[in-house]
């Protein structure tokens, strides 16, 4: 590894340029690594190659972006593609299906589809289109013009649906390169003035090489080779080569239609899709090729491409002259841009990757991101170094292949040899369903506010922003569905397999234009309740006899008003003070509980938090005893509280632990704080009650001096063991002793090994990963805990767990009370003060100031014919029904399943009621009502047609996370597998109109969920790899179980920006996460909601990093900085902003990591490019896609 | 040597020590007949102005079960260098050290006015006196204050060098830990929860892991360091420590109406016990402990906590109605057992209205030579001034205080020992010494005195071995040696030796020398301890009968009479007292247990069974002085007939001391004639008994309560409840007479007592 590395670097040295061969290579290198072989081709390409490389890259990075930029900003861009679509039918369809979906989502999706009547056929068969080339044509009419370009790819696919794919995207890649050649010297100008021009040239010279590089180029290939020969596709090496030559060509011809068909301003929407899929698209294609590449195609490279499919040769012809052409008309567009650097890029990204075939320049940058394929004859510029670096790779690769089959990840391996013929051609990433596609045109569908009065309305996706009105139904911010048309019956239900959940987020936190629910007093009488099924008073319940009586929504049950209630009709039925009332006009409202509501009929007291800090030997040598002490002093000031003028009224106390503990009197009558230590761990006391839990302000000076001296006291401890289970008992029993409900604060370093209750052995065997023991380390080692847990809840007790480990703790254990009070786990894995301080201190503070309800019980109520049978989160169930939290806060977020019980009706849909009893901050006892309305329909189509992915993707994340503590992982993803096809399959029996077996047909609505599914089962909670611990499973597993719909979304399909170019105000389009989007000469943001990582190609341009980072020199960037330098230019604000906001957005700090291209961490990042196949033997997109499509139709035949 | 009251005197003086007996019978029979025990009040460390210790080591007997200090009563072979030991003749040289003895330049130990001699031994580490403060802080805020301001003051007076330590307890138990700056750092224990020693020693961190990593060396010293942070110099935490019991609290667990506070006191003497054991096992160390109420939870629960549920009284325990006391009292012996072992003594101050559970607690310190003082608040001067006095020094600038002790008795072999009666414990020694017949504490020739001071006197009880067929040589005498080992209050080890003789005397033909070396005080005494001995264990009637037997069949002994005439019966002077001591001692709170709780009387026996003679007389029989017009104040008959209009009385019972104005001089009092100034004679009379009783008061630990009345007062009844009832409701003979005041009781009155008595001596029957 080193030594080709080394190599490579001298070309940094040289010129500006070399930076982008250099970083090149080195960003391979990882791959190169495997292969020894690599070095040797690498350096003589390497030399030469590096000129044309440094320039195409620069512009294929761009062009990506371009390509959307252009859609939105240049309509030049849109034209151009246009002329070109001719030219680029294959570029076409990849382009359409983000055209498709824009203008979708314009009209409604069905639309979208071009099919009108079967909008969701059309869909389907956009995404199916590439599939089966043949008859996605006919299917879509719309589409047709795209058809042309795609037929080609169809006809791939049909032939083996891999191949068609890898077709598809290929042109698409193809295409978008191609514009980026002009755009390319635009951008290379800018970044790399020289070589733009040398780019073109190496890549003119070898035009094919060029298409193929940029397919090459897409890094992806590499990795997807890798992926094939172990994935399902057991032929993914012959479909490789095969799709090699036909990719290079099909994408650019794809793109650009794609342009075309796409209106300008549905383009944009589309092109961010396209573009990006088309840039990727080129880049999976080019894996293949790579392989395929090295073999013949190199000097054949085009001519084979053409061979392979005629159609597609032509278009590479005529692509390649467009890109020359193009490149002019982007370049108009992209020279604006590139006065701006970042937007530059963009857009040359963008044109590049149409023109990739003419421009050598798109295929370089495509190059670098893909030099692994760099292909021999595709990459031309880039080729001779990627090339012989893939080449090489991919050698060792195969070899990996070995290590990671593919098919362990899917249920059935059996299908991918059947593929085989298809195998020879894979898809393109750019022709299947786009994540990001699908975001940016809901982005850009919802501009209205969201109002909730229409029932059965899907909100927008999480991922856009919008305002809601609330208007009877609660807000989706509080709670999503999976479905916003649920069957009428069990067996429609059954049939579909499509889960019916909502996602309820009871405390959420709304924007500051929402306004928080209203609070309802009624006074001694307390809420008004349906007599029969105890349901809160709610928009539902209909006034009958003139308004003295009401007929419950739920049960039908009909109640009398009681008289301090009765309010005149007006002549529609409705109460004539019905909007002055909330509960009778608002989906979310609260009212105020009456003692009756309160645990033995007592006002409960002001909720206490207790710290309880480990002061063992690593945790003051971490620097964690320090750092919480110091913080604390502050945090007091920032306790939750109802009213900001007014101080908290919650108390608080402090205890130190080891091997003992050592609780603190702060009475504010002393001048010193006393510290009483018990030993008697064994049985559990509170050695003292006055003076323990104090008010912050009258206790402030004891207090302060408390935590002064903590870390003074402690800073020559020796002691290493600790206790846990006393520590909690601790700190239960002292809330007991005060008769009040509240939280804990633990901050925890070490196994539990000191003679106590509750006391650990560490059991991680990771020899058990992967046999049916493994679930056994999932459950908690030992009973104590949950027996804790369950007093806990009973006293309102909610444990906040911060981890600070140096090895294993044994999450899964120590978890159980933390997630059965609704507590929080919070893991700083080899915790350093100096790196990890910032993230640690954020989510602390986040946690302690966070509104929270305590001793709260949820009760979800529903219209008669279906029910809440199941539910997941961090709570305690001690029946059925009544989901009991310790503590509640606004994060937390509860999903729950329901299932029929009886026939729904479509007249009356679908009510629930989530009503939520708890003590606020304040220690008023309070109910939280949401109501939510979905319709019922009779017609499967229906129910298809309004499901929301994210929350269903959300429901089997829970779902699959909590089963395997109880079943063997293989058997949790294969039923994950299997559900998903079961929905799949029966959306295309039941509502797809008759197409071929071949073509794979997604709804419109689920499209994603193919794509999403696999992130799932990619997760390291369902697939660890070597280097995942047991912790960091059981971590993430109880992590995801609170987790809402935004969260997991991001989660499992981490939001990737590029940040070449900033614009204020907005956002840069994000990219699909895989490895192909990226460019050398790119710096891209990467966001997973617990992660945020900074990626840093190596050929950016000086200037950039300067204005990032404050250093010229790619080498003086520092891995470890934690937090960008304050520089004081534009740029750097703004991405800095950029983070800020992010950050802001998520419940946990994110820690920003800078990856630098080729750096040992890259290996981290790369993990969460889960379109790509992934190190642990998790499946690519575009290989589960054909997975499932086989599942499909074994389960259609 | 005139008399033997001089000769008991001298005795006393010198040595510490009241025989009951001053001539031996020679025989056992003889012995036995002479019903009071040969036996001796001891006081080992009797405060000896004149005796400057020497600074070497005592020259021992080389026999190995022998072992006897060389003194002044044995034969030395000055030109031979060579010495017989009077106990079992065995004939010792002298060590190379005593070469230069002739009979010109003897040792001190041979002189016999060095029959008494102590020396300070230079052997082992000194190790500090330590001082562990238990304090109870479910008091009242203004006890608890009182009693603060009390701890804080102590500090001033303890030796500077002295460990000190501080548990504090309520509901939980907190060990303070004192060294540190800044936070207040204690270590808590709950208070229900009874602890090994182990696990106490292994939770305040007394015991490193057992050597993982650790040599044996490092941990010696890292114990200590660690017990250290618990017990530290006073002169090094003086002002933590005084910060500390200036923040120290009331338990601030609430205590609901109806309900007694929670107090741990059994827990956290077991901790206090375990951290000294854990810490500094065999060094001096005194454990005060601080109580204002009964344990209430916990191991050494006295009673519930519930109000409506009272502590137990001598009829509940009578009936057997005493639900803790046999477990609590279990488990207290079995604390002070332990603490004996290790050599600590335990005090403790008990002041409440109600009863603090002193009848199970105190062999706490019983057994451990510890005090006990009883008082109704922490914030009188009964507490606070005893308690000071608990620090008092001696003429030399040493606290009167010793630690450690270990008394050793050797005897000649005509002559073996018992028991003994007093704060201590036996060590178990079965010497050649030692007899089978156990009177007290017996089966053992040594006892463990955890604590003395120079007033701790030991009775202890010897028998007569020797057979009458066997007589002992006329003009033989019996020699009882004394051997003391303790720990002086300046840390320095010292050993003091007391040796003394008595003569035998054939009681066939010697009797009336016998009955002449009869010491009827210290008999008295003697007696009374061994029937305070048996009222622990025995129903009181029994015990009274007992005495009762023993009072007649010494009278039949030595009274002259004509059988079945008790008019006839008269005793010798050295007799006469004797039947009175036993009527007052039959009325004391020591045997009769009407009219006191069960703590009270634990006390009195308490400090009965460890004063010296005087103190102890007093106690059985209250001092009457009375203070008049008629001439200076004068010793009065404890009798009703003392109580008079125109006299004031004062009246010591060493428990109480008793002002009571008579009737006619409280009028005059309360006249204000005392302010006049030509009534100043009136002021002096009323001034004297305060004085008298202030020069009491100075003296006398503890600090008896002190009761200024009238007569009529309610306090009064101190008084009558004293006096011998000679004047009742049922004899109104004496009404009309100028015979002072008739006592409301049934009691009998001494007369008839006596008269019993002689009716009883005279009879053929008995």
């Amino acid at each position: 590894m080193a030594s080709p590395y080394g190599q490579p670097q001298p070309g940094y040295g040289q010129p500006s340029y070399a930076p982008l061969d250099g970083g090149y290579p080195a960003p391979y290198a990882p791959y190169n690594g495997p292969a020894s072989a690599y070095q040797p081709g690498v350096p003589p390409q390497g030399p030469t190659r590096g000129p044309p490389t440094s320039a195409p890259p620069p512009a294929s990075a761009p062009q990506h972006y371009n390509q959307y930029t252009h859609s939105q900003v240049d309509m030049q861009n849109g034209p151009p593609p246009m002329t070109q679509a001719p030219l680029r039918p294959a570029a076409a369809q990849p382009y359409n299906q983000g055209h498709m979906n824009m203008t979708g989502p314009l009209a409604s999706y069905p639309q979208h589809y071009g099919p009108p009547p079967p909008m969701q056929q059309v869909t389907n068969q956009m995404t199916g289109m590439q599939i089966t080339s043949g008859p996605p044509t006919a299917a879509g009419p719309g589409y047709a013009p795209p058809h042309s370009s795609q037929p080609p790819i169809n006809t791939a696919y049909t032939a083996a649906t891999q191949s068609s794919y890898t077709q598809g995207p290929p042109p698409a890649s193809s295409a978008p390169t191609q514009p980026p050649p002009p755009s390319g010297p635009a951008a290379s100008q800018e970044y790399y003035r020289g070589p733009p021009p040398p780019s073109q040239q190496p890549f003119d010279s070898s035009l094919p090489p060029t298409s193929q590089q940029q397919l090459t180029s897409s890094v992806p290939p590499p990795p997807s080779q890798q992926t094939f020969p172990p994935s399902s596709f057991s032929d993914p090496a012959p479909r490789l080569q095969a799709p090699a030559v036909s990719q290079p060509q099909p994408p650019f011809p794809t793109p650009q239609p794609a342009f075309p068909s796409a209106t300008p301003s549905v383009s944009q929407p589309g092109f961010p899709g396209g573009p990006t899929p088309s840039a990727q698209g080129s880049f999976s294609p080019q894996p293949t090729p790579p392989s395929s590449q090295p073999g013949s195609f190199p000097p054949p490279g085009p001519p084979p491409t053409s061979a392979a499919l005629g159609q597609f040769i032509t278009p590479m012809a005529q692509q390649q002259h467009p890109p020359a052409t193009q490149p002019s008309p982007y370049h108009s567009g992209p020279p604006p841009p590139r006065a701006q650097m970042p937007p530059t890029s963009m857009g040359q990204s963008n044109h590049l990757p149409p023109g990739p075939q003419g421009p050598p320049g798109p295929p370089g940058p495509p190059g670098p991101m893909s030099q692994p394929p760099a292909q021999p004859g595709m990459q031309t510029g880039y080729p001779p170094q990627q090339n012989g670096a893939f080449g090489q790779v991919r050698s060792p690769q195969p070899g990996y292949a070995g290590p990671y089959p593919g098919q362990p990840n899917y249920g059935a391996p059996a299908p991918a040899p059947a593929p085989a013929p298809a195998a020879q051609k894979r898809l393109d990433p750019d022709t299947i369903p786009s994540p990001i596609q699908v975001i940016e045109d809901d982005k850009a569908k919802t501009t209205e506010p969201f109002t909730t009065g229409v029932r059965g309305q899907a909100p927008p996706l999480v991922t856009t922003t919008f305002q809601v009105k609330d208007q009877g139904n609660a807000s989706p911010r509080f709670v999503r569905c999976t479905a916003y048309s649920m069957p009428c019956t069990s067996d429609m239900a059954k049939q579909s397999q499509v889960p019916l959940a909502a996602v309820i987020k009871p405390l959420a936190t709304l924007p500051p234009d929402e306004t928080p629910p209203y609070v309802v007093d009624h006074g001694e009488a307390g809420p008004v309740r349906c007599n029969r099924c105890k349901a809160y008073m709610c928009p539902y319940m209909q006034f009958i006899e003139g308004g003295r009586r009401f007929q419950c929504g739920f049960c039908s049950c009909v109640t009398e008003v009681p008289p301090q209630y009765f309010q005149h009709l007006d002549h529609t039925g409705k109460r004539v003070d019905c909007y002055d009332r909330p509960e009778l006009s608002l989906g979310t409202y609260e009212f105020l509980a009456t003692v009756d509501y309160c645990k033995n009929n007592k006002v409960p007291e002001p909720p206490a938090f207790i710290f309880l800090i480990d002061v063992s030997y690593n945790a003051v040598k971490s620097g964690m005893v320090n750092i919480v002490c110091n913080e604390l002093k502050s945090l007091l000031d920032l306790l939750p509280r109802e009213n900001p003028e007014m101080d908290s009224v919650v108390r608080v106390g402090f205890v130190t632990y080891n091997k003992v503990l050592h609780f603190y009197n702060v009475k504010s009558t002393l001048a010193q704080p006393q510290m009483l230590v018990v030993s008697d761990v064994s049985d559990m006391f509170v050695p003292l009650l006055d003076g323990f839990l104090v008010n912050v302000n009258e206790s402030r000076q004891v207090i302060e001096s408390l935590l002064e001296q903590i870390p003074e006291m402690f800073a020559d401890t020796r002691e290493t063991e600790t206790v846990f289970g006393p520590v909690i008992q601790a700190g239960l029993e002292a809330l007991k002793a005060a008769d009040c409900a509240g939280k804990l604060f633990v901050f925890h370093t070490s196994l539990p090994i000191a003679e106590a209750p509750g006391k650990l052995k560490n059991r991680e065997d990771k020899k058990l990963i992967g046999t049916d023991k493994e679930k056994t380390q999932f459950q908690p080692q030992v009973g104590f805990y949950n027996n804790l847990a369950k007093e806990c809840v009973a006293q309102g007790c909610c444990v906040d767990l911060f981890l600070f480990p140096n090895q294993y703790v044994d999450v899964a254990t120590l978890g159980v009370v933390p997630v059965s009070t609704g507590g929080s786990v919070y893991k700083y894995t080899y915790f350093q003060a100096q790196t990890d301080q910032e993230r640690f201190l954020k989510d602390l503070r986040r946690d302690v100031q966070k509104q929270v309800g305590f001793d709260a019980v949820m009760r979800v109520r529903t219209s008669t014919g279906i029910r809440a049978t199941d539910f997941f989160g961090s709570f305690f169930m001690n029946n059925t029904t009544d989901v009991e939290l310790a503590g509640l806060d606004c994060d937390k977020a509860i999903t729950v399943e329901f299932k029929h019980d009886d026939k729904l009706s479509e007249e009356t849909g679908a009510l629930m009621q989530c009503a939520v009893l708890y003590t606020s901050c304040s220690g008023q006892r309070r109910l939280r009502i949401h109501n939510m309305a979905v319709n019922c329909c009779s017609q499967l189509a229906d129910l298809y047609r309004n499901c929301e992915t994210d929350t269903i993707i959300n429901y089997f994340a829970k779902y699959a996370f909590r089963g395997v503590a109880n079943n063997p992982t293989k058997a949790v993803r294969d039923t994950l597998v299997n559900q998903c096809a079961q929905i799949l399959a029966c959306y295309r029996k039941n509502c797809a109109s008759p197409s071929s077996a071949g073509q794979l047909i997604l709804p419109e609505c689920m499209k994603l969920l193919p794509v999403y599914l696999n992130c799932v089962m990619k997760s390291d909670v369902l697939l660890p790899g070597a280097d995942v611990s047991l912790d960091d499973r059981a971590y993430l597993r109880q992590l995801i179980g609170c987790m809402d719909v935004a969260d997991t979304h991001v989660f499992f399909y981490p939001h990737l920006l590029p940040v070449m170019k900033l614009e204020s105000g907005s956002l840069p389009v994000a990219l699909r996460d895989s490895e192909e989007r990226l460019s050398k000469g790119g710096i891209y943001l990467m966001e997973t909601g617990l992660h945020l990582f900074l990626w840093v190609g190596a050929s950016v341009q000086q200037e950039l990093l300067l204005n990032i980072f404050g250093t010229p020199s790619f080498s003086q960037i520092d891995p470890n900085m934690t937090s960008l330098p304050v520089l004081d230019n534009p740029f750097s604000q703004r991405l800095r902003e950029i983070i800020d906001s992010f950050r802001a957005q998520r419940s946990r700090y994110m820690k920003l990591m800078v990856v630098k291209q080729e750096d040992r961490t890259e290996l981290i990042f790369k993990h969460f490019l889960v379109e790509d196949k992934s190190a642990s033997g998790g499946a690519s997109y575009v290989d589960f896609l054909c997975h499932m499509h086989k599942e499909i139709r074994q389960l259609l035949s | 040597m005139s008399t033997y009251q001089e000769f008991i005197q001298q005795n006393e003086d010198r040595d510490g020590v009241r025989f009951s007996w001053n001539l031996w019978p020679s025989s056992r029979l003889e012995a036995t007949r002479l019903v009071v025990p040969v036996s001796c009040l001891f006081t080992p460390l009797k405060e000896r102005p004149s005796l400057p210790p020497v600074q070497y080591e005592p020259v021992l007997c080389s026999r190995a079960n022998c072992k006897a200090v060389l003194n002044p009563l044995c034969q030395v072979d000055f030109r031979a260098k060579i010495w017989a030991c009077n106990f079992c003749f065995q004939r010792n040289p002298f060590p190379p050290s005593y070469a230069g003895i002739s009979e010109v330049n003897q040792p001190a130990e041979l002189m016999p006015q060095f029959s008494t001699i102590e020396y300070i031994v230079q052997r082992g580490p000194s190790a500090p006196l330590i001082f562990l403060y238990v304090v109870d802080t479910c008091l009242e805020e203004e006890d608890l204050q009182a009693l603060k301001e009390s701890l804080q003051m102590s500090l001033s007076l303890l030796p500077p060098n002295a460990l000190v330590g501080l548990i504090t307890f309520g509901r939980m138990v907190q060990v303070h830990e004192l060294t540190c700056e800044g936070i207040a750092k204690s270590y808590v224990f709950r208070g229900t929860k009874d602890l090994s020693a182990k696990q106490i020693q292994e939770m305040l961190g007394l015991t490193k892991p057992a050597a993982p990593g650790q040599q044996g060396r490092p941990v010696a010293p890292q114990e200590a360091a660690a017990s250290c942070r618990f017990l530290q110099p006073v002169h090094r935490v003086d002002m933590n420590l005084t910060d500390l019991l200036g923040e120290l609290q009331r338990d601030p667990w609430p205590v609901s109406q109806g309900k007694r506070p929670l107090r741990s006191t059994g827990v956290a003497l077991s901790v206090a016990v375990g951290l000294l054991e854990g810490a500094f096992p065999n060094t001096g160390a005194r454990v005060m402990l601080f109580i204002g109420g009964p344990p209430t939870q916990g191991p050494g629960m006295v009673v519930g906590d519930e109000l409506k549920i009272p502590i137990r009284s001598w009829h509940d325990i009578q009936k057997d109605n005493a639900r803790h006391l046999k477990k609590a009292t279990k488990y207290y012996e079995a604390l002070a057992n332990r603490s004996a072992v290790n050599g600590h003594s335990i005090d403790i101050y008990a002041c409440a209205l109600d009863q603090t559970g002193l009848l199970e607690m105190k062999c706490l310190s019983n057994l451990t030579g510890g005090h006990i003082v009883m008082g109704d608040s922490f914030n009188t001067s009964l507490f606070k001034q005893t308690f000071q006095r608990v620090f008092s020094k001696d003429y030399n600038g040493d606290f009167r205080m010793a630690f450690g002790g270990v008394m050793e008795v050797k005897t000649s072999r005509e002559v073996k020992v018992c028991g003994a009666i007093g704060p201590c414990v036996s060590l178990h020694s079965k010497g050649s010494s030692v007899s089978e017949n156990e009177m007290g504490i017996g089966g053992t020739n040594q006892w463990k005195l955890c604590s003395l001071d120079p007033s701790t006197t030991l009775g202890v009880y010897f028998e007569v071995v020797n057979q009458h067929n066997a007589p002992v040589p006329q003009g033989g005498r019996g020699a009882i040696q004394f051997v003391t080992t303790y720990q002086h209050s300046n840390t320095q080890k010292r050993i003091r030796v007391t040796t003394i003789a008595r003569n035998w005397a054939d009681a066939q033909s010697q009797i009336q020398h016998i009955e002449s070396s009869f010491d009827q005080e210290a008999a008295a005494v003697l007696m009374a301890r061994l029937g305070v001995f048996r009222a622990e264990s025995e129903e009181g009637p029994d015990v009274l009968r007992w005495l009762d037997r023993q009072l007649i069949r010494l009278c039949q002994k030595f009274g002259q009479f004509n059988k079945e005439d008790p008019a006839s019966f008269r005793l010798s002077e050295s007799l006469s007292l004797y039947p009175q001591f036993m009527f007052h001692l039959r009325r004391s709170p020591f045997l009769q247990v009407f009219n006191n709780s069960p703590d009270e009387s634990s006390y009195y026996r308490h400090h009965f069974v460890r004063q010296d003679l005087t103190q102890s007389l007093i106690m059985i029989q209250p001092i009457l002085y009375s203070y008049s017009f008629h001439g200076p104040p004068e010793p009065v008959l404890l009798d009703s007939s003392s109580i008079l209009p125109d006299r004031i009385l004062l009246m010591d019972t060493f428990f109480q001391l008793v002002i009571c104005h008579g009737e006619t001089i409280a009028q005059w009092r309360k006249a204000g004639y005392q302010e006049m100034p030509e009534y100043e004679n009136f002021k002096q009379l009323l001034q004297a008994p305060l004085d008298d009783a202030q020069e009491i008061l100075q003296t006398r630990f503890p600090m008896p309560r002190y009761i200024d009345t009238e007569h009529g007062g309610s306090q009064a009844r101190f008084l009558l409840s004293k006096v011998n009832p000679s004047q009742t409701h049922n004899n109104l003979y004496a009404w009309g007479q100028e015979t002072g005041a008739p006592i409301l009781t049934d009691d009998v009155s001494l007369q008839v007592f006596m008269d019993h008595l002689k009716k009883l001596a005279v009879s053929s029957s008995s």
